[in-house]
């Protein structure tokens, strides 16, 4: 079974044939070459895959591409600005809030999306919302200090 | 990535609409946020013809909860339960448990309904499909014996491990069901069998919902109960991501020095949610010793956690006793 799935993806409005059973994950990867999502664990468990559905966090391994019809879907790609890395971008640049850097994208995405919701957040808020991501380099204490600093970036202007 | 199998996805947007879907076909399975449903679609634990997706019926996805009533549809999602104003101050036990569940963005995506039919659980289960051929299959899928309790003769004992039901079990919650013979409206508690009884009298791990063919969980409801205290606590290995070791939800009344109401559910610990029976016989007194030594004698006989998890039966049962005793306490200080 397939059907033409409209969404809005990263901006553009976009309309694909897309199979039933074709997850989010491979419809961005395979389909659209987003390859900035990346697959970890592929079963809900690891976060690698997150992206925003209507600037929420989803889990792009456990949702069908058929599910997000009329939907807004923003992936890592959406972020950079001509070249002009955004806020989150630059605090896990500058705050080194990378290592091996797998689990990066999944980490800004849900970093963006706390950010979309809560512009100011405390250390708490920022754990609490981190906590479906797993890094398995950082000790997470250098992805604290990136969301943080990517904050004040925001809230000073000086990145979007 | 190898694709998933194949399925047809209906998407109905009308609670008619869906009852339909689920007529026309009998073999298919509700699909809410998928945080369940699709791993083990993934593991090769079950590969449905059709999903029906519940998550774009708007009349499934209604949170209403204030000081006299609380009344949620089944496609409401657990973030949305976590910080709804209403349930935050007038049922804080159910809002707690919504926050204790996996992790954030689990919750963006997981649905109420999806949580109360969550698919119980097994390390025996839970594998993927060549671990399971490996191991010989077991009584949950396709195999003749239960790997927990090898002479269970046909009894599965996988673990119910939802956190909502306790939660709503102890606020005294209604469940509406509908189908294709009409609606109906039952407590809560009735919806879950899994009592694993070895004469076959009950469900059991395998067949742990009440439910008849084509009916679909539409929402809860509770009315409020003045002057009740409610919180719900859990023990799990991380704080995220993770089934429950043992979860507990309390709900106590105090009038003046004395316990007036109490009601205690769990779960993670038998094939279902169990709401504690003969708490009444605790009521009436001071909360004293011999009280909190009637309670823990109740858990030992109700609570049955075998070792379908990586941490030991003994050792949840027990916690289990631990959540349970510290909840009252704390509630019942105020």
């Amino acid at each position: 079974m397939a059907r033409l799935l409209t969404l809005t993806l990263n901006g553009r409005k976009r309309v694909d044939a897309v199979a039933d059973n074709l997850l989010l994950l491979d419809y961005l990867r395979d389909g659209q070459r987003l390859t900035g999502t990346k697959t970890g664990c592929d079963g809900g468990e690891c976060g690698a895959c997150t992206v925003l559905v209507d600037d929420r966090p989803r889990l792009s391994c456990l949702t069908l591409a058929a599910s997000c019809e009329g939907r807004r879907v923003d992936t890592v790609e959406s972020l950079a600005d001509g070249g002009r890395l955004s806020a989150v971008q630059r605090g896990f640049h500058e705050k080194l809030g990378a290592q091996c850097g797998y689990c990066t994208p999944g980490l800004i995405m849900a970093s963006e999306g706390l950010l979309r919701a809560n512009p100011d957040p405390g250390e708490a808020e920022i754990r609490a919302a981190l906590g479906s991501n797993i890094c398995r380099c950082t000790g997470y204490v250098k992805i604290i200090e990136a969301v943080r600093h990517a904050a004040r970036l925001k809230a000073s202007g000086e990145a979007r | 990535m190898e694709a998933l199998p194949e399925f047809e996805l209906l998407r109905p947007i009308t609670i008619a609409e869906a009852v339909a879907a689920r007529r026309s076909h009998p073999a298919a399975r509700l699909l809410g946020g998928g945080t369940d449903l699709v791993v083990n679609i993934r593991r090769g634990i079950e590969a449905p013809g059709q999903l029906i997706d519940l998550t774009a019926v708007a009349e499934l996805g209604t949170i209403k909860a204030n000081a006299e009533m609380l009344e949620i549809g089944a496609a409401a999602r657990l973030a949305a339960i976590a910080a709804d104003d209403g349930v935050l101050a007038h049922y804080p036990v159910l809002a707690e448990a919504a926050a204790s569940i996996a992790g954030p963005t689990h919750r963006e995506m997981g649905t109420l309904g999806g949580n109360l039919c969550l698919d119980t659980r097994c390390i025996y289960y839970n594998q993927s499909h060549w671990w399971r051929s490996a191991n010989d299959h077991c009584l949950k899928t396709t195999g003749a014996i239960c790997h927990v309790a090898p002479k269970s003769r046909g009894v599965c004992f996988a673990t119910f491990s939802g956190d909502l039901a306790p939660a709503l079990m102890v606020l005294g919650a209604e469940i509406d069901l509908v189908g294709p013979e009409g609606a109906r409206r039952m407590p809560l508690e009735q919806l879950y069998i899994g009592h694993a009884r070895h004469d076959g009298s009950s469900g059991d791990g395998k067949r742990y919902l009440a439910l008849l063919p084509g009916e679909i969980v539409a929402r809860v409801r509770a009315q409020a109960v003045p002057g009740l205290r409610s919180a719900y606590d859990k023990i799990r290995i991380r704080r995220s991501i993770e089934y429950p070791v043992a979860g507990v939800a309390v709900a106590l009344r105090r009038a003046g020095g004395v316990l007036a109401e109490l009601r205690v559910a769990f779960t993670g610990t038998n094939p279902r949610p169990v709401l504690l029976a003969g708490t009444e016989t605790l009521c009436g007194g001071a909360l004293d010793e011999p009280a909190f030594a009637r309670l823990d004698a109740l858990v030992r006989d109700q609570v049955m956690a075998m070792k379908t998890t990586f941490t030991p039966g003994h050792y949840r049962r027990r916690m289990a006793g631990v959540l349970a005793r510290r909840l009252v306490m704390k509630l019942f200080a105020g």
